[in-house]
């Protein structure tokens, strides 16, 4: 019953992985960089609906949608200010870049919202309990994990038909695989990598918000650790690979929580990475990462 | 009559490397032109200028009486024009069908199913593998796709850029009988090639480039019975 339970926690943890993995790996696809400052959009849109719920009285679903629309926006003002101009430029430039932009977010926080800790307001209860429990109190389920669970699930859902089915989503696959064929075609690459950008911001933002109600300290710091954990869940899995994120988001989190149960709770990071090295030696591009083959 | 594409004086640069020095050439509606030239003579630059994916720093490039020398290259889809790049450049992760939905990219849906059925009638093996992923077709498919891709936007002028590349002959005969098909129901092509002896058979007039600037031109009979063109180019 307590592996149950850490399991449920770990997929729910893993949940939050995925769904901030998806977009690195969605960025990474289209734009062929490491958005590393994805990690600070999650903490500006946990701040975002902390204060509309807080501050301004506003229902959980409005500062969701509220933090969603900001962190969005943000996506697009990033790229478009501090991507899009490096656009031909060398990768490490881009890299760099992107660091820079994280400290900027982190910093811009700290200025704005101050450095101290804010302790975020579960929402995620049902007539005061915030959790179920079952088998006499021996297996307890979070609200918050359940409703992260189901996020991710429709996440993934909504994002496979996207790409699948729509004419934009379709078009953003052409992007990822040839700007120059695809801009051929009539599509606009820019405006497309914008849209990747804004995607990706806006499941970041829902991200932020589930990730603080399961813990639920907030400062400027918040995102860079998920941040850099998703990331490796993106690369885990395959990066470009939309179910990789899923796949590496989720064994992420279930080989966390599940570390920090049965062997130790200080080097769990060490047993992720040892296991990502692994990984990556039998698999370089990653569980799920394609390799199609070029015809000349 | 106006030609439908007019090339005045273009000059391209890759960093400092000269690449097209001052061409200047012509597509007129309804013909087959071809550009040969050797490896390395500028033909895919200068497709990919008149494409707007690359551009020049002199002259002009009008189509249809409009300069769209400085357009982005996704805008001049709307306008007419389409290339089957060097290397056909399909979407290997995607499927057949969804390839050919993205040459449509710039035209209402409600017109793309039909569009569909005429390339598939015109290329029957791409209809047997619809859902096919691209990057599992053979080179001549692939080139079938490429081509079948570019028509899904009607264009009014069609750039094809070595299509035989990488064809046994047999294919490469095939590819070329299309052209021709393609241009008697109506398009207009501007055709790149390095097997000039095919290309120059089915084209109306022709251009030779030769490290970035047109040393030859005439119509394609003209080309062929040209003895310096016939030594450069014909193999004799
Ligand atoms: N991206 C590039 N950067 C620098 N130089 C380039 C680039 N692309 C082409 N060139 C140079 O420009 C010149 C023309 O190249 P281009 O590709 O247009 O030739 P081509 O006639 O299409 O040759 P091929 O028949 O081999 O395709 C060549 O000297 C080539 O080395
Ligand atoms: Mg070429």
């Amino acid at each position: 019953m307590t592996l149950l339970g850490h399991l449920i926690t770990g997929l729910s943890l893993g949940s939050i992985y995925a769904i901030i993995a998806l977009g690195y790996t969605m960025v990474y696809g289209i734009a062929k960089m490491l958005n590393f400052a994805h990690g600070d959009v999650i903490m500006v849109g946990a701040y975002i609906c902390f204060f509309a719920v807080t501050s301004f009285s506003l229902p959980p679903v409005v500062g969701v949608l509220l933090a969603m629309v900001v962190c969005t926006i943000l996506g697009v003002i990033i790229e478009g200010l501090a991507y899009k101009p490096l656009r031909q430029a060398p990768s490490l430039a881009v890299l760099i870049t992107a660091i820079g932009v994280s400290y900027f977010l982190q910093n811009t926080a700290q200025i704005l919202w101050g450095a101290d800790y804010k302790s975020f307001p579960n929402f995620l209860t049902l007539g005061g309990q915030t959790g179920i429990s079952l088998f006499d109190g021996r297996l307890n389920i979070t609200y918050a994990a359940i409703v992260t669970i189901l996020a991710c699930v429709v996440i993934m859902l909504a994002l496979t038909f996207f790409t699948s089915r729509t004419k934009m989503g379709k078009a953003m696959r052409a992007v990822s695989e040839d700007k120059g064929a695809a801009q051929l075609m009539g599509i606009n690459v820019n405006s497309t990598i914008s849209m990747t950008f804004a995607i990706g911001s806006a499941l970041a933002a829902v991200a932020g918000v589930l990730m603080c109600s399961a813990y639920p300290t907030l400062s400027p710091t918040t995102g860079s650790l998920p941040g850099i954990r998703a990331f490796t869940a993106a690369v885990f899995g395959g990066i470009g690979s939309i179910p990789g994120a899923l796949l590496g988001g989720i064994l992420l989190g279930l080989v966390e929580t599940l570390t920090k149960a049965y062997i130790t709770t200080s080097l769990y990071d060490a047993v992720v990475f040892a296991l990502l090295i692994v990984v990556l030696l039998v698999k370089p591009s990653g569980l799920l990462g394609r390799y199609v083959p070029e015809k000349v | 009559m106006d030609a439908l594409l007019n090339v005045e004086g273009i000059n391209v640069y890759y960093g400092a490397i000269h690449a097209i020095k001052d061409i200047s050439f012509y597509v007129k509606e309804g013909e087959v032109v071809t550009l040969i030239g050797a490896n390395g003579a500028g033909k895919t630059t200068t497709l990919q200028t008149v494409s707007g994916l690359l551009r020049s720093k002199t002259g002009s490039i009008t189509f249809e009486g409009h300069n769209i020398s400085s357009v982005r290259a996704d805008k001049l889809v709307a306008h007419g024009l389409a290339q089957v790049p060097e290397g056909r450049r399909v979407f290997l992760q995607m499927s057949v069908e969804e390839n050919l939905e993205m040459g449509a990219f710039t035209q209402p849906p409600s017109g793309v199913g039909q569009d569909l059925e005429m390339v598939y009638d015109l290329f029957p093996r791409l209809k047997e593998r619809r859902r096919q992923v691209a990057g599992t077709l053979s080179g001549g498919e692939q080139q079938m796709l490429a081509m079948g891709r570019a028509l899904m936007s009607h264009p009014k002028l069609l750039m094809l850029d070595e299509p035989s590349m990488g064809l046994a002959p047999i294919l490469v005969e095939q590819i070329f009988e299309i052209i021709q098909n393609l241009n008697r129901s109506g398009s207009t092509i501007l055709l790149v090639e390095q097997n000039a002896q095919m290309a120059l058979s089915v084209a109306h007039r022709g251009y030779v480039l030769e490290t970035g600037k047109i040393v030859a031109t005439g119509t394609g009979a003209e080309l062929i019975e040209s003895p310096e063109i016939k030594k450069a180019y014909l193999g004799g």
